[in-house]
């Protein structure tokens, strides 16, 4: 079997699980049907929502808070992580202090982006730019770091300039390793902003997400989450079909 | 122009300690190599001779001393001197053709002319049909044809070699010899070719070096009487090969003890 019928196999399958197991809730009541939504309450929603057009303003949201915190974030870490890959006195200082901040789980700072930014736009995208910021940097750093010294050897023998090393030589090296990055920090992205959404916002999946809980209303809550996953998903596979482009044929074995 | 005054490359008294207070790698090397000449370096692993023409190629600076290419003293890379690496250090993003033209490229030479370039050294090494290949589709004898093409598109006036062959199994690299001495009779380089492969250096060179184990000096100098084009089992050749392998031998035993 083809393997994008397997997949679509595994997600009918697991929707065919989720249906018969909460039907069949609703019939011995195991847990409150109401806590269980199933999938034509879930989808009742989406369309509720998709024909009003909240949904789509709730998404939209999202996802421009993503683009401008991980834009941010990934043209810091991308400066900020080539500069300290090339120069070591400036890695010795970042070192320490990165691995300070590294290990503090983003959403312990959330409540200080509020106190700083506020409840507006500005602390969501500081925030996402702020978790997304530390994994890229220390990635591209490090896939700066990696790159074999005989390419930079052979291109100074051939001619090459500073500028020409950096621009022909290590940004194309470090290209695999930046790309993946960029890839980690959009998932995480999209991870992050829910959190962001939770707290003051009117607008979102995250926001989405807490008006079902306060309006009691679990099928927005799970409908909310699996569209959630469902862009994350698809941004992925967006992303790697680019990866896929951008670094061509180096990697055909 | 005037012809060439003096060796094209001059090796003076080049020391080299890696970190004070240790022994040093390199004791004060004398060596001249003359224009169009091809000196192969011989010498027991680890007696310095990589380091040595790291420091003719620019990539490391010798501790006292100094190697003049042309007259003038060598301070860091420069295209003048090609290098060909044992590890290939082809740039896996490019093409074949990527790789060969970029040296014309950092020179920005016109398209027409960077082809005309590509093309003329893909042949060389018989790699036309490969040109939109990437290294990762290369066996590794043709990597190194790659980046012998490489060096030689950029025109350098000196081409280092650090074991080019050595990554290479017995029967490619007995095939890329003879590439390279074919090349050789065409391009007439001055060349400086490291190598641990005592067949290898009669096959190749107009004079082989066989150096001390560390520090490494130079012990002897051996100028190959041979044809241009060499017969591996010639007599002439097997009696080089043994009266080098006897000076080698030497070197390797001080090593052991």
């Amino acid at each position: 079997m083809r393997s994008s019928a397997v997949r679509a196999v595994a997600i009918l399958g697991g929707l065919v699980l989720w249906a018969v197991f909460t039907a069949a809730n609703a019939r011995v009541e195991l847990v409150n049907p109401v806590l269980l939504p199933t999938p034509v309450e879930v989808g009742r929603v989406a369309l509720d929502l998709t024909a009003s057009g909240e949904l789509a303003r709730h998404v939209l949201t999202s996802l421009w808070r993503v683009v401008q915190g991980f834009g941010l974030a990934a043209v810091a870490a991308l400066g900020l992580g080539v500069l300290v890959g090339l120069c070591v006195p400036l890695r010795l200082m970042a070192e320490p202090v990165i691995e300070l901040l590294r290990p503090i789980p983003p959403l312990a700072f959330l409540p200080m982006f509020l106190v700083w930014f506020g409840l507006g736009e500005a602390s969501k995208v500081a925030f996402i730019g702020y978790t997304t910021f530390f994994p890229m940097f220390v990635a591209i750093a490090a896939s700066v770091l990696r790159i074999d010294v005989v390419l930079l050897r052979a291109a100074a023998s051939l001619g090459a300039t500073r500028a020409d090393l950096v621009r022909r030589v290590m940004l194309p090296a470090a290209l695999p390793g930046i790309v993946v990055a960029l890839r980690v920090g959009v998932g995480l992205a999209l991870f992050v902003i829910v959190g962001a959404e939770f707290m003051g916002a009117d607008a979102g999946l995250g926001h989405l997400i807490m008006e079902g809980r306060t309006f009691f209303n679990p099928a927005q809550i799970v409908m909310g989450a699996l569209l959630l996953g469902l862009l994350g998903s698809l941004v992925n596979t967006l992303l790697l079909a680019a990866e896929r482009r951008l670094l061509g044929g180096r990697a055909a074995a | 122009m005037t012809p060439a005054l003096g060796p094209k490359i001059q090796i003076q008294r080049v020391a080299k300690t890696f970190s004070s207070g240790r022994a040093p790698a390199l004791a004060e090397v004398d060596l001249d190599v003359a224009e169009r000449e091809l000196v192969c370096i011989l010498g027991p692993s680890g007696c310095g001779k990589s380091t040595l023409l790291n420091i003719v190629a620019g990539f490391l600076a010798p501790t006292t001393g100094a190697v003049r290419v042309d007259g003038r003293v060598v301070t860091g890379p420069a295209p003048e001197r090609g290098v060909v690496f044992q590890e290939y250090a082809l740039f896996p993003w490019l093409t074949v053709t990527g790789n060969v033209e970029f040296g014309p490229r950092l020179q920005s030479r016109p398209a027409a002319e960077r082809r005309r370039t590509v093309d003329r050294y893909l042949d060389l090494v018989g790699l036309r049909a490969h040109a939109d290949k990437f290294p990762a589709q290369l066996s590794g004898g043709m990597k190194q044809r790659v980046a012998i093409a490489r060096a030689l598109a950029n025109n350098p006036a000196v081409i280092l070699m650090d074991e080019p062959f050595g990554a290479l199994d017995a029967q490619t690299r007995e095939t890329l010899q003879d590439e390279l001495s074919k090349i050789q009779r065409v391009e007439h380089k001055t060349i400086l070719f490291v190598t641990h492969s005592i067949r290898e250096a009669v096959y190749l060179a107009d004079r082989v070096v066989v150096m001390t184990s560390v520090p490494g000096r130079v012990k002897q100098v051996f100028p190959i009487k041979l044809p241009e084009v060499r017969d591996r089992f010639a007599p002439e050749f097997t009696q080089y090969e043994a009266d080098i392998t006897r000076v080698v031998k030497e070197e390797v035993a001080k090593v052991r003890e």
